[in-house]
């Protein structure tokens, strides 16, 4: 491998908490599952440097099923991001909060 | 430092830097979208450097070329501008936060080195689409079949939630 | 950097953006004028001198450069001035994998094969940097501040994505006959012919095809081996292209200029610039995929090697067949190339619910029969070859 796996762990770590971080403290829902991507690219790459690591094609057999999840995810999350739109005229997850404690 | 290594450091640090812009970034939806974009193409690059090919080409085919214009598209169709951090809690609560959360990451780190596998050697052909398809369609098929169940579920979802009702 | 790759790196900026692009632009108006029985542009002169109107282009291009550049007020300067950038470099970084020449080898020197990068997985690098180019489009519209040009962004993206899906599957089926996704390799399995009536021997109706049928040969090319195929990835990179008769994000009587309203000068430039270059990289594409590349019809490059090397010595031979080899992928191109100006020129522009309706509706399950009945044919004649 071009660098030690240590790192490029190291550097999926990072990126997963920086995701962590965007989905917790934004607002804006869009953003919230941007930061929900990250943090699935961040697993991403973490599957392909162990499939490197071990010298077996099942990382990017499940590589690509994660990237199937992210896309269904993402087509259904934002159908529920545009009919939020339309009923409230905000994603602002502030808006939304009637369950919350 | 081998050119290859030295363009593994440089796009980590691109992929760090963009995703800190796509999270930081409150004036701009759209701009914090191309930032994500940034972050897709660099983590792609990292993976033809870590042989993964297939995954590498998929990843801007799919993910930047499509799943995120899906976000753009949006952003823009609802013209959503700009935005705001959270509600400011007590500064007592966010420096907590802070510690556990770089805590949390710190202890991580630390078990990193000891707890990787060593890394064997792979033939050329690793990575590869022929390599990739074979596993996948001759072990995984049933998942497979199940992502495309997952996907035509996904399909009736978003159409149902966006439709417009005809009232 | 090796110099072999920047020699064809520079063959390849110097023939395709530099001398095909423009001249494109000329073709545009002339073959439109011969199509509609009238003269075209043709007063552009240098000192009283017009070449049938080839200065034009150099025209065009001194206009867009002095002409004022502008950002709309209230439109975002960065992606205003980011978005034509992301347009023409897909175009122009398309044609790195696609081969214009075989493997030649001189004496004394390692063979080297006339692509700029010889990827194992050429056809999948064109269709990723083609899902790059769709935020040219996008980003154009939404930074213009400017209803119609979000409109015509919005039309583009859609277009984009869905005929980006169809694109993949209505090109397996050349991929499950040459059995890779190399652009070299399939450039190279295309040099060879094969008999139209050999069906008849492997399936065993006759034992032995008569000579006179067997004289019958086509070139083994992907668009006689997979003719749906071509008409429908024909289709779907013209509406990826957003030429006409898939215009309708540009829409010009519909929506003015759609996303590219709010640009003038070179930043307009460099979108017109970007549409004809890809003209010029689907030309390249189709050829080496379906039109046999470099190949000529029915003289290898074996054979055209080994009738030439006794006569004219091996470096001779080589350089000649080389030579024979841009020239015909070059004429291929420009058949192709005016193949899409005729296609532009014939057709009207097709309503969006048409453009959505023939992505989902016809193009999607005609590539998934293709694919089902290519699977066939393949399984039927190896089974049959036993």
């Amino acid at each position: 491998m071009v660098v030690p796996l240590t790192h490029v762990i190291g550097l999926s770590a990072i990126l997963f908490a920086i995701g962590t971080i965007g989905a917790l403290t934004r607002r804006n829902l869009v953003v919230i599952l941007m930061s929900i991507e990250l943090m699935l690219n961040a697993v991403n790459l973490s599957f392909v440097a162990f499939a490197r690591a071990w010298g077996g094609v099942e990382g990017h057999v499940f590589v690509l099923m994660v990237i199937t999840v992210a896309a269904a995810e993402v087509a259904v999350g934002l159908g529920i991001v545009i009919s939020l739109f339309r009923n409230r005229d905000s994603v602002d997850v502030e808006d939304v909060s009637l369950l919350r404690w | 430092m081998s050119f290859a290594a030295f363009l593994f450091y440089a796009f980590a640090a691109l992929a760090l830097l963009s995703s800190l812009g796509m999270v930081l970034n409150v004036k701009n939806t759209v701009a914090g979208a191309m930032w994500l974009v940034v972050t897709m193409i660099s983590l792609a690059v990292l993976y033809v450097l870590l042989d993964a090919y297939l995954v590498a080409v998929l990843q801007i085919m799919v993910y930047a070329g499509a799943i995120l214009v899906l976000f753009l598209f949006v952003v823009m169709l609802l013209n959503l501008r700009s935005d705001a951090f959270a509600a400011p809690r007590s500064r007592a609560t966010k420096f907590v936060g802070a510690l556990v959360g770089v805590g949390a990451l710190a202890s991580f780190l630390s078990l990193l080195p000891g707890a990787l596998p060593r890394v064997v050697e792979v033939p050329a052909s690793f990575g590869s689409y022929r390599d990739v398809g074979l596993t996948l369609y001759r072990s995984y098929v049933v998942a497979f079949e199940v992502a495309s169940f997952l996907l035509l579920a996904a399909v009736v979802g978003a159409v149902v939630l966006a439709k417009r009702r005809l009232d | 950097m090796p110099i072999d790759v920047v020699l064809k790196t520079l063959f390849i900026v110097l023939v395709v953006v530099a001398a095909f692009a423009p001249v494109i632009t000329w073709v545009e108006r002339k073959q439109s004028a011969v199509m509609q029985d009238r003269i075209g542009a043709n007063r552009a002169d240098i000192g009283g001198i017009t070449i049938l109107g080839l200065l034009h282009p150099l025209a065009d291009v001194l206009k867009l450069i002095t002409k004022e550049d502008f950002v709309p007020e209230g439109a975002n300067r960065f992606l205003h001035a980011l978005a034509p950038v992301i347009a023409a470099i897909p175009a122009i970084i398309g044609f790195a994998v696609i081969p214009y020449g075989a493997t030649y080898q001189f004496p004394g020197y390692a063979p080297f094969t006339l692509v700029a990068a010889d990827i194992d997985w050429g056809v999948l690098y064109i269709f990723a940097i083609g899902s790059i180019a769709t935020y040219g489009s996008v980003l154009a519209g939404w930074a213009s501040n400017n209803n119609w040009a979000m409109l015509g962004s919005l039309r583009a993206s859609a277009q984009m994505i869905s005929y980006e899906v169809t694109m993949g599957l209505s090109i397996v089926g050349v991929f499950m006959v040459f059995q890779t996704l190399k652009l070299t390799t399939m450039a190279e399995a295309q040099d060879t012919t094969f008999r139209i009536f050999g069906f008849l021997e492997t399936f065993g109706m006759v034992r032995h095809l008569p000579g006179w049928l067997s004289w019958v040969k086509l070139p083994f090319w992907g668009v006689f081996v997979q003719p749906l195929g071509f008409i429908m990835f024909l289709s779907c990179i013209m509406a990826e292209n957003k030429r006409p008769p898939f215009d309708t994000p540009e829409g010009e009587s519909e929506i003015i200029a759609g996303y590219h309203m709010e640009y003038s000068g070179m930043r307009f430039g460099l979108f017109y610039m970007s549409e004809f270059i890809e003209v010029v990289v689907i030309g390249g594409l189709m050829t080496a995929i379906f039109l046999g590349g470099w190949s000529i019809p029915y003289f290898s490059k074996d054979a055209i090697l080994g009738a030439l090397t006794p006569v004219a010595g091996s470096v001779l031979a080589t350089v000649l067949c080389m030579v024979a080899h841009v020239a015909t992928f070059l004429l291929k191109v420009v058949i192709m190339i005016w193949l899409q100006m005729q296609i532009r020129w014939t057709l009207p522009r097709f309503r969006y619910d048409q453009v959505m309706d023939l992505c989902w509706k016809i193009i999607l399950p005609l590539s998934l029969a293709n694919i089902f009945v290519t699977g066939a044919v393949i399984l039927l004649v190896q089974g049959a070859g036993k």
